[in-house]
This record gives C-alpha cells, sequence and structure tokens, in this order.
C-alpha cells in the first residue's frame, strides 16, 4: 500500500483523459444496471419463491367471464386448498393517462392466498368489513398522495354505474411488501360491491375475471389443473388452469422479442463502449513504457511494476464502475417503475450486481494486463530508448 | 491571410493527417457507429408500430363507440342502436344502402408461431359491408366468408405471426371449428393482425346476444363528420360518439409508443454521453500528439479561432462517418424486421414491421455530429490555448 501515492499520481497526471475515462466507465455500468433491470422486467422472470399458485380462465379467450359458481365447485374439490377470484375493473382515476391496474376480488380470500401482501391489521380490519373500501398499493398511494381514509372516485369502463357516474371508493388500506416482486401498484375493491351495483343490468353480474387456486400439495399442480379444466368440460363456459408462472410468463411473451430486441442491441454498445474506454486505459499505459522501464533501472521488480499497473487499471475500473452499479440501484430502487404498472415490478437482482462487478474487475485487469506484461518484458534499454 | 483561409488550411492538414491517428479515429468512429445505432434501431420500433396503427386509419371512416369508452374492448351498442345510427345524416350510401359496418371485436387464446404459447389474436365479426366501408382491406387470396358459416379470413400479418392460420386449414376455439377461406391484406398495416368472421356466428359463440361493440360508417364527404355527429348527440336514444379511425389509432398506440420512446431515447441518451467521453479522449489524443505541429503553426501566426475551427472539423468529420456508418447497420439489420406485440391498451396481439424511415435516419446523423462536435469543443479550446514555447520544446 506503501506504493499507493505512486498509482494516484499516474492517474492525476493527465486529469482530464482520466475525468472522462472514469465517466465513459461510470456510464457504461450504470447502463448495464438499467439494461439488467429492464431485461428481467420483460421476461418476467421474477418469481415469488414458494408461491405455487393456479390462474384459472376461460378457454377460448382471457376477455370472457367464467360464472361466479365455479367457486363452489373448485373449492370442493378434492387436492385444492383455497379459492379467490378477480375481475379487471379498468377504471379510470380522473384521466386515462392516471393508468394504474384496479380490480374487484373477494377480500377475505384473495388475502389468504396471497400473504405477501403486508398491510397493517387494523387496516386490514377496516378494509374487511368496508364494503366501499378500497386496499391500495404503496407505489399508486405515494403517487396521488393518498392517505388512509380519503375518498377516491373511479370512472367505470368496463363495469358502469346505472346513473353513469363515476365510483367512489374509500382508501381503508395500504399494502407494501418486502418481496420485490409484489406489484404495489394495484387497486382492490370489494367483488360484492360492483357485483351488487350492476345486479340489474344485462350483462356481468354474477361472473368473475378469473380464479386464482392454491393446491394442497404443489407436485400436484398439472393433474389439478387438469381436473378442474375436466370438470368444466362441454360447458358453456370451457376453462383453461396452468401454474401463475406459467401464466404470466406467457403474457411476457406476447409482449415478445422487442424487448429482446432493444436488449441486444442495447448490449451490443455497452461492449462497444467498453471496448473504447478500455483502449483509452490500455493507452495510458502504453505511453509510459520508458517510465516503467525507469522504475525497473531504480530496482522495481517485475513483479511489482505489473502490481502497480494493474493497481492503476483497476483503481479507475472501480472507481467508474461501482458507481455506475450504484446509481442503476439507487435508481430502481428508489424512483421506481416510471410506467406505473403497466411493466411489471422493476427489480436490479443481486445476482446481476455480482456480475456487473466481475466485469468491472475484468475491465480493469484486462486493460492494464497487456500494456503491464509487455512493460515488464521489455529490455530496459530498449525502452529508455523507445521514444514517447 | 484571412482567418477563413488560415481555417481551412489548418483544417485540410489535419484531415490529411488523420490516417496517421487511424487508431484512435476509429475508436471514436465505433463509439459513435454504436449509438447511432441504437438510436436508430430502437426508434425505428417505435416507428414501424406508429405506422402501422396510423396507416390502418382512414380519415373518411369514423368509428362510432359508446361515449366514454377508451377502446373497442370496453365499449358496446345493440343491435337496435346500429341500426338507429345508420341512417343519420353524413354517412355514404351505395346501392346497397348506408356504408355501416356493425362490428363485434373479441380476443381468442391462439398460439404464437414464434413460441407456442397463446396470445391474445383479435378477431373481428363484420357483416359483408364492412369490406365496402374499410376501402383499404382487400381479399388477396381465397374469397370472403360466406354468411352463416363457420369461417374466417385472416390478416396478412395474422396468417405469418400465429400458427396454423394458412389458406385451407382450419383451428378450433372453444367447440366451435373454424376453416380460413382467406387473406386479406391491408398495405401493411395494423388491420392485418385480426382475423374477420361474420358477425352473426360470432355473437352466440360468444354469448353476446344482439350486440356489437362499434360501428364504422364511410362518411359522405370528408367534412360530414359534424353532421353526423350533430345528429348523434341530439338523439336522446343514443348515448354514442364519433372520431375518425386515425384520431382513434392514434390514441389506441400512444402507450406502447411512449413505453418503447422512453426506453430508448433514455438508452440512446446515456449511450450517446459514453460515447461523447469517448470522442473526448480521442480528440484530446489527436490534440496532444499534434501539439508541435500545432505550436509551430501559432509560431507561423496563425490564429486561434482557425485551431478550435480544423479541430471541431476533424471531429464533425469523423462522426459523420460514425453517424452515416451506424445508420446503414441499422437499417441493414432492422428495417422491415417483422414482429409482432401485446397492445396494452386493446389487450390484443399487434403485427408491424420495424421501419428505418430517411427521417430517422436523418435524426440519427444529427445526433451523432452533435455528439462529435460536444466532444470536439473542450480539447479544441485546449489546442488554441496551448502555450507556444511549452509546446515547441516537448518532446
Amino acid at each position: 500500500m506503501k506504493f499507493f501515492p505512486i498509482v494516484w499520481r499516474n492517474l492525476l497526471r493527465r486529469k482530464v483523459r482520466t475525468i472522462f475515462t472514469l465517466l465513459s466507465v461510470f456510464v457504461a455500468f450504470l447502463l448495464f444496471g438499467l439494461l439488467m433491470t429492464i431485461r428481467v422486467a420483460f421476461s418476467r422472470e421474477i418469481t415469488i419463491a414458494g408461491a405455487e399458485r393456479l390462474v384459472t380462465i376461460d378457454r377460448i379467450s382471457l376477455i370472457n367471464p367464467l360464472p361466479l359458481a365455479y367457486s363452489n365447485q373448485i373449492q370442493t374439490t378434492e387436492a385444492v386448498a383455497d379459492i379467490t377470484h378477480l375481475n379487471w375493473f379498468g377504471g379510470i382515476y380522473q384521466e386515462p393517462k392516471n393508468f394504474f391496474p384496479n380490480m374487484a376480488v373477494d377480500a377475505e380470500s384473495y388475502l389468504r392466498l396471497y400473504p405477501e401482501l403486508q398491510i397493517p391489521d387494523d387496516q386490514k380490519k377496516r378494509w374487511v368489513s368496508d364494503r366501499t373500501g378500497a386496499l391500495v398499493g404503496i407505489e399508486t398511494a405515494k403517487r396521488f398522495g393518498w392517505k388512509v381514509g380519503d375518498r377516491v372516485p373511479l370512472q367505470g369502463v368496463i363495469y358502469r354505474r346505472a346513473d353513469g357516474g363515476p365510483w367512489e371508493f374509500t382508501i381503508d388500506a395500504i399494502y407494501d411488501s418486502t418481496e420485490k416482486a409484489v406489484p404495489k401498484t394495484n387497486f382492490f375493491f370489494h367483488y360484492e360491491y360492483m357485483n351488487e351495483t350492476i345486479r340489474e343490468q344485462a350483462y356481468g353480474h354474477d361472473m368473475v375475471g378469473w380464479y386464482v387456486i392454491r393446491v394442497k400439495d404443489p407436485s400436484q399442480s398439472e393433474a389439478v389443473a387438469k381436473k378442474i379444466d375436466a370438470m368444466f368440460a362441454n360447458s358453456a363456459h370451457e376453462t383453461k388452469t396452468s401454474t401463475e408462472k406459467a401464466f404470466v410468463s406467457g403474457f411476457a411473451k406476447q409482449i415478445g422479442d422487442i424487448g429482446r430486441i432493444m436488449i441486444a442491441i442495447a448490449s451490443a454498445v455497452l461492449f462497444t463502449i467498453l471496448l473504447v474506454s478500455g483502449n483509452t486505459m490500455a493507452q495510458a499505459i502504453r505511453e509510459r513504457t520508458n517510465e516503467l522501464a525507469l522504475l525497473k533501472t531504480l530496482g522495481f521488480a517485475d513483479g511489482r511494476i505489473l502490481r502497480l499497473v494493474l493497481a492503476e487499471s483497476v483503481l479507475l475500473a472501480v472507481l467508474g464502475g461501482f458507481l455506475g452499479l450504484g446509481l442503476a440501484w439507487a435508481l430502481v430502487d428508489f424512483i421506481g417503475d416510471p410506467t406505473h404498472g403497466m411493466l411489471p415490478p422493476l427489480d436490479l437482482r443481486n445476482r446481476d450486481v455480482l456480475l456487473g462487478a466481475a466485469i468491472v474487475v475484468f475491465l480493469g485487469v484486462a486493460t492494464g494486463l497487456i500494456p503491464a506484461v509487455q512493460a515488464s518484458r521489455l529490455r530496459i534499454v530498449d525502452a529508455l530508448r523507445k521514444p514517447v | 491571410m484571412n482567418w477563413l483561409t488560415q481555417a481551412f488550411a489548418v483544417t485540410g492538414v489535419n484531415l490529411r493527417s488523420m490516417r496517421e491517428r487511424l487508431g484512435s479515429s476509429a475508436v471514436a468512429i465505433v463509439g459513435i457507429v454504436g449509438v447511432v445505432m441504437v438510436f436508430v434501431g430502437v426508434l425505428s420500433i417505435a416507428e414501424g408500430f406508429r405506422s402501422a396503427m396510423q396507416e390502418r386509419g382512414d380519415p373518411d371512416v369514423a368509428l362510432i363507440m359508446r361515449s366514454g369508452a377508451d377502446s373497442e374492448m370496453t365499449s358496446g351498442m345493440t343491435g337496435e342502436h346500429a341500426r338507429i345510427i345508420q341512417d343519420k345524416p353524413g354517412i355514404a350510401r351505395d346501392a346497397t344502402g348506408p356504408l355501416a359496418s356493425p362490428e363485434l371485436l373479441v380476443i381468442v387464446g391462439h398460439p404464437l408461431q414464434r413460441s407456442g404459447t397463446d396470445a391474445n389474436v383479435p378477431l373481428r365479426g363484420v357483416e359483408a359491408v364492412a369490406l365496402r366501408v374499410h376501402s383499404n382491406i382487400k381479399i388477396v387470396e381465397g374469397r370472403m366468408f360466406d354468411r352463416g358459416r363457420n369461417e374466417i379470413v385472416v390478416g396478412r400479418a395474422a396468417s405469418r405471426q400465429f400458427s396454423g392460420l394458412t389458406l385451407g386449414s382450419s383451428v378450433t376455439w372453444g367447440e366451435n371449428v373454424w376453416h380460413v377461406v382467406g387473406i386479406f391484406e391491408a398495405g401493411g398495416s395494423a388491420a392485418e393482425t385480426e382475423l374477420w368472421c361474420d358477425a352473426k356466428v360470432l355473437q352466440p359463440a360468444y354469448r353476446r346476444g344482439n350486440t356489437y361493440q362499434s360501428l364504422s360508417v364511410r362518411l359522405a364527404s370528408h367534412d360530414s363528420l359534424d353532421t353526423l355527429k350533430g345528429a348523434l348527440t341530439t338523439d336522446p336514444r343514443l348515448n354514442v360518439s364519433a372520431m375518425r379511425e386515425p384520431e382513434y389509432y392514434a390514441r389506441e398506440s400512444t402507450t406502447l409508443q411512449t413505453v418503447i420512446r422512453t426506453i430508448g431515447f433514455a438508452i440512446a441518451g446515456l449511450m450517446g454521453l459514453g460515447a461523447i467521453f469517448a470522442a473526448v479522449n480521442t480528440m484530446y489524443n489527436a490534440v496532444a500528439s499534434r501539439s508541435r505541429d500545432i505550436a509551430t503553426l501559432r509560431a507561423l501566426g496563425f490564429g486561434g479561432v482557425p485551431v478550435v475551427i480544423s479541430v471541431l472539423a476533424e471531429a464533425a468529420v469523423l462522426s459523420v462517418v460514425g453517424g452515416l456508418i451506424g445508420g446503414l447497420f441499422a437499417w441493414a439489420a432492422f428495417d422491415g424486421y417483422q414482429t409482432s406485440t401485446m397492445n396494452f391498451q386493446t389487450f390484443s396481439q399487434v403485427a408491424f414491421a420495424f421501419a428505418v424511415t430517411p427521417a430517422l435516419l436523418f435524426r440519427g446523423l444529427l445526433y451523432a455530429v452533435a455528439m462529435g462536435l460536444l466532444g470536439g469543443l473542450f480539447p479544441a479550446i485546449r489546442a488554441a490555448r496551448l502555450p507556444i514555447v511549452t509546446a515547441l520544446r516537448q518532446l
């Protein structure tokens, strides 16, 4: 460590170049962090450990509702532990650009199926017993500055009130979750409230959008899914049951290769930036070959010179790279999802941060190693003679 | 010599000596090539999607939906209302009657060719008049479906993106088997993602009774939309609103475009920063390696401004070369690439082709030049300020 001043002085000898190299490495790894986050979001790779749930939808089309009466039939099936149902409400808060997912659910069973939602006990109690109450994810609540007790109107688009007016809800509870994979933008309210309000209308009442089922033995998921679909075969509403994971990844495949292509081009360029800044870093050392020879003359061993040069390039890479990764992490964690629930939750996984850190170190070693080895092999006399 | 001639002279020397700095110049060019490629590539996705949606709209066709519906999916009207509307003024007529097409749009889960997993495929129930209202849609293979039969005609893009939808094949959705009897084209627009069948067959299959979702009407003249709108609002039986098709499809594509554009600009912007830093380093190197030449010129009486201009000109040349190569790569790699994605707003698949347009290439080039000039500015000022004596003394 006593040679640290030499390393440091070397970095400072051309301040401008060092700063710009630092900045380009910084930008490259900031990008790397963000790209990894987008990649995960597009492929919806985030999963919740241990959550083995099944999703049952109408066989022909996701938009066709299923009868509410199926609930009891499925519930009494052996191997089914619990069941809940959801309806996509698609309500609009003030104007369409304020989009967030809003759904009508059966409160008690929904909370049983999704224990990963964390809600203060008093709020949970209030929501379950308040017919027009709503449970809101913390991100959406923050976005609009909603607090518990606020009244929120949603304009029905799919489900309309007979008078055409907006649906009024009271925010009773706000949920959060330590699981990053849990979307914190959803808005849930009581199916009962919706179903009773539209009872007089020709369509839509006593129908649900989709069922979510917990099986007793997760290893039997596939068999149970087949059994449920067989129960409703040849009925007016045939079903299609799959694991929640398969359902969600099917959605990601619908978005298709756009995400993949954007990431592919971006990765190519990330590589280019690394190449360019790596080249500058190597250049900075190459042009000092005769100084390295001078150090050898003074009695520095080859190994020590190698370490000095490597220390310099790794220090530069680490400073820029870690700052970039750090900022990417901070952005993802503190700013969150700019699309407000359109994309699945964004998360920069530890795995990807580690991968980034490994690339940082590799960049430092690779850019320093070649010129350092070249320098240490040189005959002193030749090196000293070499013009700048 | 005035400074302009000086500038030309120095720039000439610079450009001619670039060959000797090939290595570092190539590095700067590579950086800019990469950034322009991403910039043009990502925006070609948004552009392709936009044009597929926009070309679908016919300014002389109006779409009538329930008031407040944000898309056809959430709209609805009874057959009775559709009949009332089609007799309103402002709608074109031909020998068979008003050119008004009541339509029912549903989604079927059907596997994608590329992944084999189900996608939300739009299936539109129409009547025979639909082809006369949507005159941009033409059956190019096979024939139109027959009334009352389980037959579908398939858009060109749908046939390409979804499995098993070729002419002559049949598919099963629920209890119904459908036969593909025709392929239609619509100038490459998003309409080609759809499957069409007889509305009267689709209604019972989807338990919709005698209801539709929208009514598309051909306007009697380009300006008769207001007449129609007036007639619709004054009829107390109706609660609908009308808008031109292009307006509707523009609205339906805003969300996805915003998502692609936001990501695209953010990525290209950050990468641009990276490339600027690389260009700065390259130009500093160029200036540093020539500091003696520059000092000599200055000693001979050349002013500071010509030196600044010469460095900037070199940077501009590098960036134009980089921008052109990047644009060319993007064009070769992405233009015309066929794909489909899910439009969040209609919840269904839209097929489109990436479009690298001349305008996009031009923007890419501008971006490259801006990056180059920004990258060259500080080194240029540095070159002009170089103290002559010290520089001349340098090894």
